[in-house]
């Protein structure tokens, strides 16, 4: 076979070949829809999105590259140590943290607002997926072997909801229990969580800021203020639904040049791209990322070790939820929580962070035949 | 190392659900956007064309009005006003103080620019000032940044080149009242005017037109993008008046300071050629609203400057309803024409004496002379022959107490009083002498000075039932005058009557004759008491009506008629507290006639 020592490092031209380029033009093509959609949203201009985000699409590639041909090793020996550095860096955003949008969520590094939340997304199922590959199954299903785990993902996730950034913590925390779910941990176990949640969530409601109860509100009736927290739903799905089969055409939708869509560029830029190019339009932005994350879940299958296998269903599930809420957001399922839609909407954090996360999966896949043993951990 | 086996069994099988629930979910997302975008497509394209699209009405033209010699009466001149939308400005009071700074705004008028805005909706314009000056304008858009939601908006004025010449058969427009009913989009246009008063209100659905439509594509903050599509409306009918403005204005001004009413008709077709009640008033002031002080004088003016006196105003006819009593008497048979009354200044009936206004009574008359010198006796003695049921009668089919449909607001029927009506009216019985003075056209009898042209022309157009109208008649309708049940030879005593008083020796308006190219006028007198010289004032020197405070005099009215020969046009003259009907009336009949064939209308 090639691959006759699985554990000898691969070469940079190995690791290149061994690439899933079906992938890569997946995330290619939802790149370029996005840098139209830019276009358009401005009213047919580069500026002042298109061009910034195709920058930020040719830097983040990059670096996606960078990170799929870093050995899966060295993800695995720095697991926890990043898991530490970002909560440390959430720690500080509670101290120095930029106010922007009525929550605190940068720390300005001066050529990027860095953000401390969308980096413990990717390095929280590192850190997992380094906990659950050296437990023993024992361990898993066991109250002491989940202490650890639970704690490490409850303290990063209040931090954010401090932020406060009630959408970053639930996916942080969505995320977290699909690894949970994934690893064994026993179903009864979810349901008394469930079961808590649901008696905690009056008291949770209590907790939560106004213009968030009103996103909640909103959401459950947009009819209620279609002046105020309404109308970003109404117009969404005004727009949406008025794109009909074949939409109203490139740079022809009125919603959005209106300015009847809020947020056109960001969290609302599926409802531009279903208004323009209609139901065939939506339909292919889901289909590509149904692509890449059956990729996703088709890497974690065929990776050999569990850290691996864990890593890439992580990261996978991050991306997977991004799509979903997003998307369900601006068809109207689920209230308004701010989480843009990946590759596509403007944003230049979101977009590093979710290419990184490719880059870390494309590496899992690269090493798919490394076989990192369960005590492989402790021997460093 | 079995345990670390089913570690991966375990995760593996786990990892299956997820990934099967992650398909499901974006399946989902597919579904929902197949339900918005396919099944509801055509629903949220309606609601966003509503968001995108701005329906704006466009205000057609009024109907411009013209007499029958095409002169213009009632036109639309363009004028600009300043709206304000509520929704544009963070603080529709402060906004209005802004502006009232800047362009006199009273009070009264700030108080109803707020209550427009809190009664319509926020994206409706609501008028803040019309006919705005040149400086005002400048004003307004010099300030516009400090004036955030006021604009300027062309509008349309009403305006009545003859002015006061025109008020009354014209009335004006006016802005839109809740009594108007809302049935039409074009009365929710801030600014917009409807026929208030006079023809303007009759005419009011021929002359407004329909509205058209502006579409109009605007942005999220109503902003105009582009114009869609633009519907012209249709511009309102224009109307063409039987008036004659030159005899309007010839009428109008024979009035000199005296009120009154005058009224004159094509005795064949009914066409009114000259409508005159006056004093008058600018209608223009209407339009751009009425000075205060000009409208309390309008108010409480004695003369009643708002009064239409040819329809809304009834009088006594005094003498000039002889002509009633003796086509009465004539088609009854009671009298011929030879039948001869004698008159010596008085006549005793019951306990009661009824005097002739000639106190040295003319001695034997006939009905032809007793028209001529108006004798009281004379006809003192035919009603009480004829009857005052046989009176009305012939009252009613020369067109007393009829309104004859022409819409005017607040018309007067007038009484034409019958044994029925007083025993309806006063629930007492008829008294003789009752008849008696309705013999002479006073009591209960009233009449309006459009009846008595209209009654004029009956009898002297050969007895045809004409309608006054405003609008010319069609030779189908012409034809379907029809002829009144009244005998042309009887019509021609009461006619050879008229004209005696005028043209014969010692006729009671020989003064006012005229003989153009042998074109001659007859007519009839008459001058009501409006009250009678007291005996104490008789003491005190007054013993002529001229010396009476002026609202105290007799009313002077004249009915008369040209040419003799070939009769064209009646008129019917009534000036208020004129004193006289020979001296005063008379004359200014007299000048309309002769202005009217000059004119050769």
């Amino acid at each position: 076979m090639y691959y006759s020592n699985f554990n000898r490092e691969l070469t940079l031209k190995e690791k290149f070949l061994s690439i899933r380029f079906s992938y890569i033009f997946c995330i290619v093509l939802l790149m370029i829809v996005g840098i139209l959609m830019l276009y358009s949203a401005a009213g047919g201009s580069m500026t002042p999105w298109a061009k910034n985000q195709l920058l930020r699409c040719i830097i983040a590639f990059g670096l996606m590259f960078v990170f799929a041909f870093v050995d899966v090793k060295v993800y695995l020996k720095y697991s926890y140590l990043a898991y530490f550095a970002v909560l440390v860096l959430l720690i500080a955003v509670e101290a120095f943290g930029h106010v922007g949008m009525g929550a605190q969520r940068w720390i300005d590094l001066k050529i990027l607002k860095l953000q401390p939340s969308e980096l413990m997304k990717i390095s929280m199922v590192l850190f997992l997926a380094k906990y659950f590959h050296s437990s023993t199954l024992g361990e898993i299903r066991s109250i002491r072997g989940l202490i650890a785990p639970v704690l490490m993902t409850l303290f990063p996730a209040a931090l954010i909801v401090l932020e406060p950034d009630l959408g970053t913590a639930l996916m942080l925390l969505l995320t977290s229990m699909v690894i949970f779910f994934c690893v064994g941990v026993e179903i009864w176990k979810f349901l008394l969580l469930g079961g808590v949640s649901l008696a905690a969530m009056p008291v949770a409601w209590h907790f939560l800021h106004d213009y968030q109860k009103n996103r909640v509100l909103t959401f459950l009736n947009p009819e209620r203020d279609p002046l105020g927290s309404g109308y970003h739903i109404i117009q969404s799905k005004i727009a949406l639904g008025s794109g009909g089969v074949l939409g109203k055409g490139f740079l022809h939708g009125t919603q959005s040049h209106l300015n009847f869509l809020p947020e056109k560029h960001t969290d609302f830029i599926f409802t531009m791209l279903s208004e323009e190019f209609g139901f065939f339009g939506g339909m292919l932005v889901i289909l590509l990322n149904l692509m890449i994350v059956w990729y996703g879940f088709m890497f974690a299958y065929r990776i050999t070790s569990y850290y691996g296998k864990l890593v890439v269903i992580g990261l996978n599930t991050n991306y997977l939820l991004y799509v979903l809420i997003n998307i369900a957001m601006v068809l109207g399922l689920v209230p308004v929580v701010g989480v843009p839609l990946p590759l596509i909407s403007y944003g230049g954090t979101v977009m590093l962070s979710v290419m990184v996360s490719f880059g870390i999966i494309l590496s899992m896949d690269i090493n798919r035949h490394v076989n990192l043993g369960r005590q492989s951990v402790h021997e460093d | 190392m079995n345990r670390d086996n089913d570690k991966g069994k375990i995760l593996l099988y786990r990892t299956l659900y997820v990934a099967g629930f992650s398909m499901i979910a974006l399946v989902c997302l597919m579904v929902r956007l197949y339900d918005l975008q396919i099944l509801e497509g055509e629903k949220y394209k309606t609601l966003s064309d509503e968001n995108r699209i701005s329906t704006r009405i466009l205000v057609p033209p009024r109907g411009k009005i013209y007499d029958r010699n095409d002169v213009l009466l009632a036109t639309n001149q363009q004028n600009f006003q300043a709206l304000i939308i509520a929704e544009q400005t963070p603080d529709v009071a402060k906004t209005v103080d802004s502006v009232a700074k800047l362009i006199d705004l009273n009070d009264i008028q700030k108080q109803k620019i707020l209550s427009d805005v809190a009664h319509n909706r926020p994206f409706m314009p609501v008028k803040l000032k019309d006919n705005l000056s040149f400086e005002d304008m400048a004003l307004l858009q010099l300030n516009a940044p400090d004036l955030p939601g006021v604009v300027i908006d062309e509008g349309i004025n009403r305006v009545y080149p003859l002015g006061h010449y025109t008020a009354h058969f014209l009335g004006y427009v006016g802005a839109v009242s809740d009594q108007d009913v809302l049935s039409d989009p074009l009365l929710s246009v801030p600014g917009f005017k409807v026929g208030k008063y006079g023809l303007e209100k009759v005419f009011e659905s021929r002359l407004r037109g329909k509205s058209g439509s502006l579409k109009l594509e605007v942005n999220a903050f109503g902003r105009v993008m582009k114009e869609i599509d633009r519907q012209n409306g249709i511009e309102g009918q224009m109307v063409h008046l039987t008036i004659d403005s030159r005899l309007q204005k010839i009428a109008q001004d024979a009035f000199g300071d005296q009120s009154g009413a005058a009224v004159a008709l094509d005795v064949h077709s009914g066409e009114i050629l000259a409508f005159v009640s006056v004093p008058s008033f600018d209608p223009n002031l209407f339009t751009t609203g009425v000075p205060v002080n000009i409208w309390q004088d309008l108010l409480s003016n004695e003369r009643k400057p708002l009064n239409n006196k040819v329809v809304s105003e009834h009088y006594s006819p005094g003498s000039t309803f002889k002509i009633v009593v003796a086509l009465a008497a004539l088609e009854a048979g009671v009298i011929d024409k030879n039948t001869r009354f004698h008159c010596s200044g008085v006549m005793t009936f019951g306990n009661h004496k009824f005097h002739c206004w000639k106190h040295s009574g003319p001695g034997w008359l006939n009905v032809v002379e007793a028209l001529k010198h108006s004798c009281d006796i004379f006809f003192y003695e035919t009603a009480l022959k004829v009857g005052i049921e046989k009176i009305a009668e012939m009252a009613h089919i020369l067109g007393f107490e009829d309104d004859y449909h022409l819409g005017f607001a607040n018309m007067q029927k007038g009484v034409i009083p019958t044994k029925a009506w007083k025993e309806q009216r006063f629930k007492s019985k008829w008294q003789q002498g009752e008849t008696v003075i309705a013999g002479i056209g006073q009591g209960y009898v009233l009449v309006t000075p459009l009846q008595l042209a209209v009654s004029l022309a009956r009898v002297i157009n050969g007895g045809y039932e004409v309608v006054p109208t405003f609008e010319k008649l069609s030779l189908k309708q012409k034809s379907k005058i029809v002829k009144l049940p009244i005998s042309a030879e009887n019509l021609e005593i009461v006619k050879q009557g008229l004209y005696e008083v005028v043209n014969g020796e010692g006729g009671t308006a020989r003064r006012a004759a005229f003989n153009i190219d042998g074109a001659r006028m007859g007519g009839k007198t008459g001058t009501t008491q409006v009250r009678r010289i007291t005996l104490h004032e008789r003491k005190t020197g007054i013993v002529r009506d001229e010396d009476l405070d002026w609202r105290l005099r007799n009313h002077a009215l004249f009915v008369g008629y040209a040419p003799h020969d070939k009769p064209k046009y009646a008129v019917a003259v009534v000036v208020e507290h004129g004193s006289s009907g020979s001296g005063v009336a008379a004359p200014i009949a007299s000048k309309i006639l002769r202005a009217a064939i000059e004119l050769g209308i």
